[in-house]
């Protein structure tokens, strides 16, 4: 197949070994028993959704929970029941506890190209304050064994900002990722959800992250990673040229995607849609025929335009501010919160600085108040805006 | 109901209850003293309210009242015992309400003062028997609450034969709680009150001492006849407002609303005249007939408001449901006072003036749960009148609207004497408290061994602030307080403003002597400091007086805001974060280049309480 129209798919694997202190994704740690019946819900989703014609993929990413967690066949079913393009990226989130030689050798020869590992901290005690399981030397091993099974393309999910991880520790954590000779890293600043373990230690009056302290964290992370090579094309996301991950790029600039399994999310000819939020519920709807589908909403061309300039902004490539807010982009890049690149259209490319990047939602409404995003420079629904695939040069 | 009382409430036209046979009086005392009890224990003895029916305090209807426990609208209710009309009225004792006592009176030929036994005579002890005094009014002591076991009858006795000049021996001695000694007060009552003068033949005139505003019924106001016969369906005359009316329905408080074909001289009772505007039954306004009009009896002053703060939505858009409220709210208590006012920092509002600081809380309140409002005060103050330098004079009930200090000459603030009374333990403290607020004594003396009165003339503006809570804690609670406008003098007062990033925020402008400038600058920054939230810039917090700078602190810039994680594709949840950041931003008051959610202005005032 040749590589045409991005298109996504996005599964989404709702399990884990244990629940981590931070995380309020959709996951369960009690309900094994049940992967059969999912795996293969998520498989008949798939055959159904063919059957009405699904576009043939040029990314699948296998979200969680812990996808890892799944037997290699398990997961290999669902993804032979998605037809690829060439050279599609295939994306699996592991949990470094949870791979072996084996698993990520079938992998490998189902197609899987591209692993990221939920690495965190190379930290023990800051590991241990975030409630994972896993210590550094288990992370070097998954690594190596990736290595092994023949994956070029690894990623690593870091946090900063954990209350108790000093600067050094930071710095310790992103010398032992760029250790590992990973192509690609994901840094998060550590959000209090309040449904959490760490949401209601907060409420009870443990310290909360620090914002100053994470914005050195943040502003360290882009120095040294730069100065590896690996250079930020999204506020949170760091690669070496060409390594980008181009499923989660479909999500930034507005491509199409479906999503597969429960709390999954897809977008498709125009409309926001997204699936059930428990596994038993997903699982009863696809056996009973029934929609998974839980919502949808469809935008109206402002918010159209809204959501694809907050989106742009966010990526290196920037995004396109309409003639109105001009006073703004002036204003903020006189403070050095973001820099003014070539005129398009009617308007001016703007792309955050990295102090501007920390202050992205901020930036993006005060922008956004001001007009920035104008409907009649929106790209039509369901079609990525211009600066979609390919044209990102870090 | 009663026995043989010659009325007849039925009896259309021809004339009415004997006047010997009608006591009109009201009950007075400090607050807490047992009013409204004793109120209980008069309907149950009299047979007004049946026993299942009763309830403590059952005058106190209003909701604040019964929570707060406290009495803040006189109530009339109309008894019968032995043959006799006992027309009373239960008024409150807080300083605040003071106004509604002397209203009361003008109602009564006498008043029965309450004196708690274990606390003797306090602060509106004082002050509500010389108002009874001053008209005239024949007054029944007695002292209550004798059932309790730190009751000290003789003494207190002793204390009001020395105090006001009641014979001891005249003083009763009663339990409102457990009915003792309350029928004899009912006999004291009708034989030691004088019966009302009045001639039912003479033209009509009946005095309007209090009018309440009901959804469905319009202004219901209650009358004291004087002279002549309010008769149901008359054409009256509205002396002062110079406008005639119907008497739709007439009649008396049982207390449930009974209503009767006439009313004659020394009769208390209701008047509704379909008058959908409290301001045309004004409390003060004499009742006469349209066609055999009569002269106007004495009104009373319209009590003055002494404390003011500006009052605003929580939520901008119920601006113009706090209009409506303050309007239909004033139909109910028109002690209050309300003008439009606009502050950069809460929006909308109105400045509204009170009677003190009781009231203002009351009122607050009221406008909150009746009215289901969210509001935010700004810090109370008093009324200051300003000489400027171009020789005019201007009053400033708002200090943000205080002129520079440079156009001004002088400012003169309003001062009241102050009555403490207070155990003698506590004279040191408080003599030290009063000197500290600016206040010059004018009297001390022992009204018995071990009880003081202490006589103040200080600024309103010191009792305002928290003289009264600093008396209470000082003394644990036993020393009262009265006080009286004495007229305004000059002082050494500085207006100080706050200013973020070099831009004034008008709700926090104040008006402090010269003494207390540097602590009101230093306590309003570092309060703000902690609820202004960070901008892209750093933001200075100044106090300043005119250019003077005289505190600073700065929030520093705000270098990170949320960085929301990707949860697998889910942009809905990142444009309704967004959609939220934009929604709040467009509610944010923008002080210069500042911007603030109303909460922050809202939580520093708050936290002033
Ligand atoms: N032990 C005892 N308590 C009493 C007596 N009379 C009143 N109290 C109590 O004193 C408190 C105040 O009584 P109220 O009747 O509300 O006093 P009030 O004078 O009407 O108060 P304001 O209207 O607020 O001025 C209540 O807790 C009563 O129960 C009494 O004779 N004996
Ligand atoms: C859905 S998780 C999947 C990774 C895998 N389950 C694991 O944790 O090893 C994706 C990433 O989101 C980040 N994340 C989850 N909750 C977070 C939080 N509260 N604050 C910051 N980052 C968070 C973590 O870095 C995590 O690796
Ligand atoms: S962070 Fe990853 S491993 Fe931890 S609970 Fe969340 S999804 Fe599971
Ligand atoms: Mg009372």
């Amino acid at each position: 197949m040749p590589f045409g129209v991005p298109f996504g798919v996005y599964v989404h694997i709702p399990f884990c070994a244990s629940r981590c202190d931070y995380c309020d994704f959709a996951t369960w740690t009690d309900r094994d028993h049940l992967i059969d019946d999912y795996v293969s819900a998520c498989v008949t989703d798939l055959a159904r959704r063919r059957a009405s014609g699904l576009p043939i993929a040029t990314s699948v990413f296998f979200g969680g929970g812990t996808p890892s967690l799944l037997a290699a066949e398990q997961l290999t079913r669902i993804l032979d029941a998605i037809e690829r393009a060439d050279g599609a990226e295939v994306t699996v989130e592991c949990n470094p506890d949870s791979v072996d030689a084996a698993k990520l050798g079938a992998y490998r020869r189902a197609g899987v190209d591209r692993l990221s590992f939920g690495v965190q901290s190379m930290v023990p005690h800051v590991l241990a304050s975030l409630g994972r399981t896993h210590d550094p030397a288990n992370v070097r091993r998954a690594v190596d064994l990736a290595r092994d099974a023949g994956f070029a393309r690894v990623s690593v999910d870091l946090i900063y900002g954990t209350p108790g991880e000093s600067p050094d520790d930071w710095q310790r954590s992103l010398d032992g990722a760029l250790a590992l000779g990973v192509d690609h890293v994901s840094a998060y600043a550590l959000t209090v959800e309040p449904a959490t373990a760490l949401g209601r230690q907060v409420a009870a009056g443990a310290p909360a992250p620090d914002d100053d302290l994470q914005a050195d964290a943040y502003l360290r992370a882009d120095t040294v990673f730069a100065a590896a090579g690996l250079d930020w094309y999204e506020i949170s996301n760091w690669a070496r040229p060409g390594e980008a991950c181009r499923h989660n790029e479909l999500y930034w600039t507005g491509g199409q995607y479906v999503g597969i399994g429960c709390a999954a999310h897809g977008h498709t000819g125009g409309r926001r849609w997204w699936n059930v939020r428990t596994p038993e519920r997903y699982i009863a709807a696809i056996s009973g025929d029934t929609p998974a589908v839980a919502g949808s909403e469809v935008l109206d061309p402002e918010m159209r335009a809204e959501e694809n300039f907050s989106l742009a902004l966010r990526m290196r490539t920037g995004a396109v501010a309409g003639a109105r807010s001009a006073a703004v982009v002036s204003e903020l890049a006189e403070q050095g919160l973001l820099e003014r690149g070539r005129l398009e259209g009617d308007g001016e490319r703007i792309v955050l600085t990295r102090r501007g990047r920390l202050l992205a939602s901020d930036l993006t409404a005060r922008l956004l108040l001001a007009g920035a995003a104008s409907p009649d420079s929106a790209p039509a629904p369901g079609h990525p805006p211009s600066l979609a695939l390919g044209t990102i040069e870090c | 109901m009663g026995t043989g009382t010659d009325t007849r409430i039925s009896d259309n036209g021809r004339i009415v209850t004997s006047l010997d046979r009608i006591r009109c009086l009201s009950i007075i005392a400090h607050i807490d003293h047992g009013k409204s009890t004793l109120a209980d224990r008069l309907l149950e003895m009299t047979g007004a309210v049946d026993p299942r029916d009763m309830r403590a305090q059952y005058l106190d209807t209003m909701d604040l009242e019964r929570e707060r426990g406290i009495t803040i609208k006189a109530q009339n209710v109309r008894l019968e015992w032995n043959g006799y009309i006992v027309n009373l009225i239960d008024t409150p004792g807080h300083v605040d309400f003071g106004y509604e006592v002397s209203r009361s009176l003008a109602a009564c030929e006498g008043v029965v003062l309450l004196v708690d036994a274990s606390q003797g005579i306090e602060a509106q002890t004082l002050a509500n028997c010389y108002l009874a005094m001053e008209s005239d009014l024949t007054i029944v002591a007695a002292l209550n609450k004798i059932d309790l076991p730190a009751a000290e009858p003789d003494k207190r006795a002793q204390e009001i034969e020395r105090v006001l000049g009641i014979p001891a021996g005249d003083v009763l001695r009663i339990s409102a709680k457990t009915g003792a000694g309350v029928r004899e007060l009912l006999d004291a009552i009708v034989d030691r009150i004088p019966a009302p003068k009045g001639d039912p033949d003479a033209p009509l005139q009946a005095l309007m001492f209090d009018s309440i505003y009901d959804a469905y019924r319009g202004v219901v106001s209650s009358v004291r006849v004087f002279n002549g016969v309010l008769r149901s369906g008359a054409r009256l005359r509205y002396v002062n407002a110079q406008r005639d009316h119907d008497a739709e329905e007439i009649g008396v408080r049982l207390p449930v609303l009974t209503p009767v074909a006439t009313l004659g001289p020394g009769e208390v009772g209701y008047l509704i005249a379909g008058i959908k505007d409290v301001g045309e039954a004004k409390v003060g306004e004499t009742v006469t007939d349209a066609a055999r009009r009569a002269e106007a009896l004495a009104g009373y002053r319209e009590p003055k408001p002494m404390v003011f703060c500006g009052l605003y939505p929580v939520e901008g858009d119920e601006y113009a449901d706090l209009r409506e409220a303050l309007e239909r709210l004033r139909l109910n208590d028109s002690s209050f006072t309300y003008e439009p006012e606009t502050s950069g920092a809460l929006g909308f509002g109105f400045r509204c003036g009170f009677l003190g600081l009781l009231h203002m809380e009351i009122v607050r309140e009221r406008l909150e749960r009746e009215y289901n409002l969210s509001l935010v005060a700004s810090s109370p103050n008093v009324e200051y009148r300003l000489q400027l330098t171009d020789g005019s004079t201007e009053v400033v009930d708002n200090p943000s609207s205080m002129p520079t200090p440079q156009q001004i000459e002088a400012i003169e603030e309003p001062y009241v004497r102050t009555t403490i009374l207070t155990p003698t333990e506590f004279v040191g403290t408080l003599m030290e408290l009063s000197q500290q607020r600016r206040g010059e004594m004018e009297k001390m003396e022992y009204l018995s061994e071990d009880r003081v009165e202490l006589v103040y003339v200080l600024p309103l503006a010191e009792i305002v602030l928290d003289f009264f809570d600093q008396m209470k804690s000082r003394t644990r609670g036993y020393a009262s307080l009265d006080y009286e406008p004495v007229g305004y003098r000059r002082s050494d007062l500085v207006k100080v403003d706050v200013l973020l990033n070099a831009t004034p925020v008008d709700a926090f402008s104040a008006i402090v002597h010269r003494d207390r400038a540097y602590e009101y600058g230093k306590k309003m920054t570092s309060k703000l400091r902690q609820l202004i939230p960070r901008q892209l810039f750093d933001v200075p917090i100044q106090a300043a007086i005119g250019g003077r700078i005289i505190a600073r602190e700065t929030v520093k810039a705000k270098r990170k805001d949320v960085l929301a994680k990707c949860y697998g594709g889910d942009i809905s949840r990142k444009r309704k974060l967004l959609e939220r950041q934009k929604e709040g931003k467009k509610k944010m008051k923008q002080i210069g280049r500042v911007e603030v959610p109303q909460e922050a202005f809202v939580a520093a005032l708050r936290l002033d309480e």
